[in-house]
């Protein structure tokens, strides 16, 4: 059975609460970065970077019987360790759950910088640009 | 000068932020070059200007704002005597060298510049001496050449000198480099452009925490600098100009506070400083920045100077020796700041890390992006330092380089 948003948020916090520490929790992040299949090479396009202040992100995503599936690739493991687990949050879930997700387990299990990063930073860039993929399908119907 | 004139200890105590933890270890306090923590002093300042003198300053009858004008004033000389100026009007409190830089560029382009004409600037500067310049070339149809460096993060004199032409109108040039750390020699480079007639503004933002300055002996037309990165508050700058200089510029913004009388048809302007200080200025600001500079001068830039470049040695050796560290910018003349990066690891992943242990790195293009494109580099880990920082700091510090360097 397909999990729903929330339930993969809260794997997503079960998963972190392992780690006390900030840079084992950060460590986690990075491995689930590497674990990320790399993005083929020619969808790594301009139009899909997201271009934050220090990674780069590219995001593809594609629309298969009305649900999301994304894909992602960055040239920084954090950033890539992030945009993994977005992924993992957010695809395979309609247009209209993933315009509706709060995404609260960033707040739950975030250290600092990620929170920085989710209201100001690349984080917040990345969650937008889903959320407008989204979106644009929702609006072709 | 001897580490030992400056006594960490109790220069420590000043500081009560560097005894914080942070992610749970003891902060390691690495981004000076992005802004200085405040001594106490400086917040006792700024807290005794508002309990017992905050009032509007100048032209107020009442005693509080008499006073509240003579703490203003007193702290403009303390500036002046800091960079050795001639006189106190000589200046001007910006909100930062970002706006010192503006002001000059913009009214002096405004006056002085016209098409064909060059601007020159090197290799090496802060977006924020780029792009004040860069504006004023496109709207009056001027060039702007750069000075290039070379792999040592060196500014090439010879090309320099080339670049002074009878075109050159203004060079403007980093007294310290916020990304290399490579002291430029701007005393020579100023008199090769004065023997062409070309005036000189030198962005001092990263050479003033660090070294004595004295802006007569450099013969600068214009000289920089923001109060937060001297362990002042933010939001408060200085811009020297010589008098000569100041009072050729035209007029950047204007106001209440710059004028001697006013109506409908024509204004006539107050003479320096404040024809350059338009409505209220950042009066707190003025006074946390000056509390900052007897700080420092209580200390000795000598002693500074020194010990910071025993620890800026010592920072060096330690993390040169690591494995796959490559240092950006191994000027002979150095202050302050220690950049690097690692074969196949983004400078992203490795601040985090370390930040993740306590450590506070800055990473990325600096605000220098056409240098990181000189050294074919997307960013890099910058360490910068201060007179309050340890060698004890920067054995932490290599350790949790090391640590991350493992993690990744």
């Amino acid at each position: 059975m397909d999990k729903s948003i929330e339930e993969t948020e809260a794997e997503i916090i079960e998963e972190f609460s392992m780690f006390d520490d900030a840079f084992d929790k950060l460590g986690y992040l990075i491995d689930i970065g590497k674990s990320n299949k790399p993005l083929q090479e020619d969808l790594r396009t301009a139009e899909r970077l997201i271009k934050g202040c220090q990674a780069n992100v590219w995001l593809h995503s594609e629309l298969k019987e009305g649900k999301v599936y994304y894909s992602a690739d960055a040239d920084a493991d954090y950033a890539r360790g992030l945009v993994t687990m977005m992924i993992r949050v957010l695809s395979g879930h309609t247009p209209e759950e993933i315009m509706k997700a709060q995404l609260g387990f960033i707040e739950t299990i975030g250290f600092s910088s990620m929170l920085s990063m989710k209201r100001a930073g690349g984080l917040a860039s990345m969650i937008k640009q889903m959320k407008l993929d989204a979106l644009a399908y929702k609006a072709r119907g | 000068m001897k580490t030992a004139e400056l006594n960490i200890e109790s220069v420590r105590k000043d500081f009560p932020i560097l005894r914080q933890l942070m992610n749970g270890r003891p902060l390691v306090y690495l981004d000076n070059g992005a802004t200085a923590q405040k001594p106490l002093q400086v917040l006792k300042a700024i807290e005794k200007f508002y309990k017992e003198q905050n009032a509007n300053i100048h032209r107020g009858v009442h005693l509080l704002s008499q006073e509240a004008t003579v703490a203003y004033e007193k702290a403009r000389e303390t500036v002046q005597k800091h960079i050795n100026a001639a006189h106190p009007h000589e200046i001007i409190f910006t909100s930062g060298t970002t706006e010192s830089v503006n002001l000059v560029a913009h009214t002096f382009a405004k006056k002085f510049l016209e098409k064909g004409d060059e601007i020159l600037i090197t290799e090496m500067e802060h977006h924020s001496n780029i792009l004040p310049w860069q504006v004023a070339c496109e709207e009056k149809g001027a060039v702007l050449k750069v000075a290039p460096v070379n792999d040592k993060g060196e500014l090439i004199i010879s090309e320099y000198e080339k670049l002074l032409t009878p075109k050159t109108k203004i060079v403007a040039i980093a007294h310290v480099s916020n990304t290399l750390g490579t002291i430029n020699p701007v005393q020579e480079m100023i008199q090769a452009a004065h023997e062409k007639g070309i005036p000189v503004l030198i962005d001092g933002a990263q050479a003033i925490p660090h070294m004595k300055v004295d802006v007569r002996w450099l013969d600068a037309d214009f000289y920089c600098f923001s109060g937060h990165k001297v362990f002042g508050p933010t939001g408060i700058g200085v811009l020297y100009g010589k008098e000569e200089w100041l009072n050729k510029l035209p007029n950047y913004k204007v106001g209440g506070g710059t004028i001697r009388t006013v109506t409908f048809k024509e204004t006539e302007y107050g003479g320096l400083p404040i024809r350059f200080e338009a409505g209220t200025p950042n009066i707190d600001g003025v006074i946390g920045m000056a509390a900052a500079l007897d700080y420092i001068n209580g200390i000795s830039m000598d002693a500074i100077h020194a010990y910071e470049h025993e620890l800026l040695v010592y920072a060096t050796e330690r993390i040169s020796g690591i494995k796959g560290v490559r240092i950006i910018g191994t000027a002979a003349e150095k202050a302050g700041v220690l950049s690097f990066v690692v074969e196949g690891m983004h400078p992203l992943d490795i601040g985090m890390l370390l930040d993740a242990q306590g450590v506070a790195v800055r990473t990325g293009h600096h605000c220098t992006q056409p240098l990181m494109e000189r050294f074919k580099i997307n960013g890099t880990v910058r360490a910068s330092l201060a007179f309050y920082n340890t060698k004890e700091e920067i054995d932490v510090f290599a350790v949790a380089l090391i640590k991350a360097l493992q993690r990744l």
